[in-house]
């Protein structure tokens, strides 16, 4: 009997120790590595350095926090690199013409949700694959830019748009946002029932219906938020830049789905937050300007990001395996 | 009972409702239309040239026919032909191999690359989505890291006439792609190994239960990607003569679209060699078509995205409507 229990508590109790520490372990991957790499180089960890790696990356934190709800709801998005690039081209070529700077703000979050959402309402309710959908709307947006624009770029900004430029209680705009962002979004899915809603519609859709969760709204719904998301990226991206290049930031998407990946989102469903993505995010921006500071070429970036993603797919299903099948055994 | 044999016999005879078929009407109609509006199109001389540069797009399309079939996909292949052309100069170049050995060794790279996909897919369960789009990443980054970014040119005249030359007036490359239509096409119909892909795509555990060795045919499909990708890098580079670390991009799109387009379930289950390659060629006349009313080359991915989505939900739409 006491055997039992034992073997019954185990697994529960090395459960909890597992959610817990994929973002723990992040944060500790993020210290770890500074000061590393601070042993071989020490300008590392010079203030400049330390600040440019959050201000130029914060976007893609943000983008990953709609990435993670749109992955833990047992989809995916390879769309959002080209949103980004079009929303971020609307907003400045607003700017540029002359309209109010809140506009110029707005713009890119209304548009954002509306394009998302679209594509989460084709999915949800004419049942095609997300990939399919953000693969067609990929191009279509990426094809769509350069032929509207000819590539052109936007310079001769007003001064008022810079809103990543501005700060907040001493804290830089984009840093202020990031943080911000991850915990409203946090605690929203977390603590509240439509939050609640996506985990339960990605780990088992149908057991989620007949528990009186609508499965189709909550994927409209998150992909609705991820362009919201998609658009406040938009903003901190297209505001730090002096000039607008009229096209959409390669390997984007890539970038964004490992940070979710890595962030601990299971790309099975069902399980992730979106404090590990944010985590996630900031490792990799740092891992970045570490090899630069290594002196590894900057072109072995985008081998380090696949094998890291790679590495993390691998891992997370082999967790899942094991864990399953101490399930059946207990 | 007799009511719907009697409906059934006043109903369009059922080859004329294929998709495959439905989908040529519309190709011939599109070629006449492309016709009458530009007389530079109908040429003998264009046509050729338009299947010359299908090729690349169409070598690849094959293995993903077997892929989407079976209900995967492979996000990978324009990043492997982006690996193999790389390792096809830089073995070349940096290694001192002679220019076919170089070939031969492209053409392992992307078979490995293929198998990779194919091994880990297969034994470490992970889904076919997410394993491609992790080594679109890694194939694509160790194309930048190996090469540098820095290009290859150079390469001896008789490596050209892969890519540039014709044998009885028909482009190379066109021949070999038609050869390996040929052997796909009969492969998916008439062997165990084909049929077997449909057995898998409609119900992989009832495959399983019919002793059918699932995972080897996997791995046996996913290699064939990798290859066909490896082959077309080839092609590609003896056709515009420089190899680049960015070579392949977006190629995915072009043949997944293809395959769609040519009517084969997204879902897995159903699909046909010959609708791939007709879909293979729609998108080359609408590429060449456009081209030649003046729309950049930019706008044309525009209408293949379209297309894609289109594509899938009328198949969708009639699919469910047959049930």
């Amino acid at each position: 009997m006491s055997a039992l229990s034992v073997t019954a508590a185990a697994p529960r109790a090395s459960l909890l120790r597992r959610l817990a520490s994929q973002e723990a372990l992040l944060a500790l991957a993020v210290i770890g590595l500074a000061i590393a790499v601070g042993f071989v180089n020490p300008r590392f960890l010079a203030y400049r350095n330390l600040a440019d790696i959050l201000l130029g990356n914060a976007y893609i934190a943000i983008a990953a926090i709609g990435m993670s709800m749109v992955i833990i709801s047992g989809n995916i998005d390879i769309s959002v690199g080209a949103l980004i690039g079009v929303l971020a081209t609307v907003s400045g070529s607003l700017a540029v013409a002359g309209a109010p700077i809140l506009v110029c703000w707005l713009v890119p979050l209304v548009l954002g949700v509306v394009i998302m959402a679209a594509q989460g309402a084709v999915v949800a309710y004419l049942r095609i694959p997300a990939i399919v959908v953000t693969l067609g709307m990929m191009s279509i947006l990426k094809g769509g830019l350069i032929s509207v624009t000819g590539g052109k770029w936007i310079t001769d900004l007003p001064q008022g748009f810079h809103l990543a430029d501005l700060s907040l209680f001493g804290a830089p705009m984009p840093v202020v946002i990031m943080v911000a962002a991850t915990a409203l979004a946090a605690l929203w899915m977390r603590w509240s029932p439509s939050g609640r809603a996506i985990y339960a519609t990605g780990g088992n859709a149908e057991a989620a219906r007949l528990c009186g969760v609508n499965p189709q709204r909550t994927v409209v719904m998150v992909f609705a938020i991820h362009g919201l998301f998609a658009g406040i990226a938009t903003l901190v991206y297209a505001t730090q830049l002096r000039v607008i290049q009229s096209t959409t930031p390669p390997g984007l998407e890539l970038t964004v789905i490992t940070a979710s990946v890595v962030g601990g989102v299971s790309i099975l469903g069902g399980v992730g937050t979106v404090v590990g993505s944010t985590l996630a995010a900031i490792l990799i921006a740092e891992i970045t300007s570490a090899l630069v500071f290594i002196d590894v070429s900057p072109y072995w970036t985008d081998a380090v990001r696949g094998a890291l993603i790679l590495a993390t797919v691998v891992a997370d299903i082999q967790r899942r395996r094991r864990r399953a099948e101490r399930g059946v055994r207990v | 009972m007799s009511a719907l044999a009697e409906r059934n016999a006043r109903r369009a005879p059922k080859w004329l409702t294929r998709h495959e078929t439905l989908l040529a009407l519309i190709l011939i109609v599109a070629l006449i239309g492309l016709g009458e509006f530009n007389s530079r199109f109908l040429t003998v001389e264009n046509l050729l040239n338009q299947g010359r540069l299908m090729t690349e797009i169409g070598l690849i399309a094959l293995p993903m026919t077997f892929i989407i079939i079976t209900g995967g996909i492979d996000l990978s292949v324009g990043a492997i032909v982006g690996l193999s052309a790389v390792m096809l100069g830089y073995s070349w170049k940096n290694f001192g191999f002679p220019l076919p050995l170089a070939i031969v060794f492209a053409l392992a790279v992307g078979g490995l690359a293929g198998f990779v996909n194919g091994f880990v897919i297969t034994r470490v369960k992970v889904p076919p989505l997410i394993m491609t789009i992790a080594t679109l990443a890694l194939y694509r980054g160790l194309a930048e890291g190996i090469s540098q970014a820095r290009s290859v040119r150079g390469y001896p005249e008789w490596f050209y006439v892969l890519g540039q030359g014709e044998v009885f007036g028909v482009p190379t490359q066109l021949l070999i792609l038609i050869v390996l239509i040929v052997i796909a096409g009969v492969a998916l119909d008439r062997t165990t190994f084909g049929r077997s892909l449909y057995a898998i795509g409609s119900n992989e555990t009832a495959a399983r239960y019919s002793a059918l060795d699932v995972d080897r045919t996997k791995l046996v499909i996913y290699t064939l990607s990798g290859l066909a990708s490896g082959l077309a890098a080839i092609v590609l580079v003896s056709r515009v003569t420089t190899t680049r670390m960015d070579m392949g991009m977006g190629y995915e799109l072009d043949a997944i679209a293809a395959v769609v387009l040519g009517g084969t379930s997204i879902f897995g289950g159903a699909g046909t060699i010959w609708g791939t390659v007709i879909g293979l060629v729609m998108i080359q006349l609408l590429k060449n078509g456009l081209a030649l009313t003046g729309v950049k080359g930019d706008a044309t991915i525009v209408v293949i995205g379209v297309a894609l989505i289109l594509s899938v939900l009328i198949a969708s739409s009639l699919q469910r409507r047959r049930e």
